[in-house]
């Protein structure tokens, strides 16, 4: 059956998508950042999980053992040494440092990997697939699918239940009234920051078992994790989710119709939301 | 046994403008002092330096003899020294609850937990599930100051609580804040009615362009005298 085949494409490609736009909706709702380097961290996580199987012969999804703290301590340290001093400031600052970033990422990536194309080889999870009815859905998809729900869901209990979540609200309702509760806004901030890469380090080795990439791939990947959170709307982190699968389903159906407007396809919905819900589906609320 | 909290010779800026001039007074343990002035006189800016918000010289501000001017906000406030911002400042995501929550952040053990705030103020408790802007005015300046006594503080300074509250929420109000000095709570209150800062305040002090104008018991002080402070000699010489 045709379409359940293509609402399971939509429901991974989703999936991916929400997990390369969850980070970024995660440091722009606490800290008005946008992180122009964002989907080029995306690609060296991939690069990081890469070395790992070259150097140990794992499974690739077992180098989130070491791709996850690597990146969140990097997402710490940028965000504490770098990105805190210009929290606050003028949104270019942290617009033109984050973009520079970017461009050092890519050529220190091109400068140690080439430009070849890489892919992280996951066996037999690429090619198992379950029955379905008539169908056979691939095992990876689903994986990709749960792995996202499961993020969300865990991003979304840390933010409103836990205390650290609580803090994290708090801090960026008011970055100056926290230091009078004894909290030190800088490092909150830079937690709000590793957290926010540890879903970077996911996406990007499930990212990189999903497709070919090579380090100057970064930009597309923010490209889409942009059109995710304009799609959800940084209310609640379900919006990435819904935001990443309303893409995912845009340009499956645009690949049906024709292999050649599947990109187009996922512009034009990204656009007719813009258009008609500009803060997206899961707008955040304002208190004023 | 020295003062809870002495400032020596204080001067403050914002930037280039200087906003106290050596400034210096005093709060003993347990003592309700009351600051009054008119709009600029220095009050606000006053509390937030002692609280950390506003960075001052090292020995310009002692607490429990420490040295503590030029510590960063979040270090005083684990010392025992809590501050209800102006405007309460509360925040706008977070339940009653959870606002009252982040006050214990500052890691102080002590008499003021969750049940003790919601005895004290037993309509808060009511709503502790709602955000803290679905509350009325009275209702959120409870809240800040719960918040503020989470930290179990030696010192409380309180800035303007009555800030845009009708009478009978402000008495009610100065009344849970008598209760709480009961408990041993030194306070620093900033104040624009005198009457009522004459009637709670243990001492006072007025406040005119960045300087101690006057100091006294409120016994001690006639309102004529304070009226001169607050204005100044030839502002007061001109009503007559």
């Amino acid at each position: 059956m045709p379409i359940i085949d293509a609402v399971f494409q939509a429901l991974m490609l989703g999936g991916l998508y929400c997990l390369f736009a969850a980070g970024l909706a995660l440091v722009f709702g606490s800290m008005r950042i946008v992180n122009l380097a964002h989907g080029d961290f995306i690609v060296l996580a991939g690069f990081i999980a890469l070395t790992v199987t070259w150097t140990v012969p794992v499974h690739p999804l077992l180098s989130l053992v070491v791709v996850v703290p690597i990146m969140a301590t990097l997402g710490y340290a940028l965000q504490r040494f770098i990105l805190n001093r210009v929290v606050g400031a003028d949104p270019m600052a942290a617009l033109l440092i984050t973009f520079g970033i970017s461009i050092i990422l890519q050529n220190v990536l091109l400068q140690i990997f080439s430009g070849d194309t890489r892919k992280l080889q996951a066996g037999v999870l690429e090619t198992a697939s379950v029955a379905f009815g008539d169908s056979a859905i691939g095992l990876y998809p689903i994986v990709v699918f749960v792995v996202a729900v499961t993020v969300i869901a865990a991003l979304q209990y840390l933010f409103y239940n836990t205390e650290i979540g609580r803090v994290l609200r708090a801090t960026s309702d008011d970055s100056q009234t926290v230091r009078l509760m004894g909290v030190n806004q800088n490092h909150i901030y830079a937690v709000a920051s590793a957290i926010a890469f540890v879903v970077i380090g996911i996406a990007g080795v499930l990212m990189a078992i999903r497709t070919n990439f090579d380090p100057t791939q970064g930009p597309a990947r923010l490209l889409t994790a942009f059109e995710v959170v304009i799609i959800g709307g940084l209310g609640s982190f379900w919006g990435a989710l819904v935001g990443g699968i309303m893409l995912g389903l845009a340009q499956t159906i645009g690949a049906r119709i024709d292999p050649g407007i599947q990109m187009l396809a996922g512009h034009v919905v990204f656009l007719a939301v813009l258009l008609l819900r500009p803060n997206g589906l899961f707008p955040m609320v304002t208190h004023s | 046994m020295g003062s809870l909290l002495s400032v020596n010779s204080l001067n403050s800026h914002y930037g280039a403008f200087q906003a106290l001039f050596d400034m210096s007074l005093h709060v003993e343990p347990g003592e309700c002092v009351a600051l009054v002035g008119s709009n600029g006189a220095g009050k606000s800016t006053l509390l937030k330096s002692i609280a950390g918000l506003i960075a001052t010289s090292p020995d310009a501000i002692r607490f429990s003899g420490q040295p503590i001017g030029g510590f960063p906000a979040e270090k005083i406030v684990k010392l025992g020294l809590a501050l209800v911002p102006e405007g309460r400042k509360l925040f706008p995501s977070l339940t009653v609850e959870e606002n009252l929550l982040m006050g214990a952040k500052a890691g102080r053990r002590g008499a003021w937990t969750l049940p003790r705030i919601y005895e004290v103020f037993p309509n808060i408790a009511e709503r502790k599930n709602n955000l803290s802007t679905a509350l009325s005015g009275g209702q959120q300046q409870m809240v800040a100051i719960g918040r503020a006594l989470m930290s179990n503080p030696q010192l409380l300074l309180c800035d303007e609580i009555s800030l845009g509250l009708a009478p009978v929420v402000v008495r009610e109000l100065y009344q849970r804040l008598t209760a709480i000095r009961s408990e041993g709570v030194a306070m620093v209150i900033v104040e624009q009615d005198i009457t009522q800062a004459m009637r709670v305040a243990d001492r006072l002090y007025c406040l005119r362009s960045g300087r101690v104008a006057l100091e006294g018991r409120p016994a001690e002080l006639s309102r004529h005298a304070i009226t001169e402070a607050y204005f100044g000699l030839e502002a007061a010489h001109a009503h007559h």
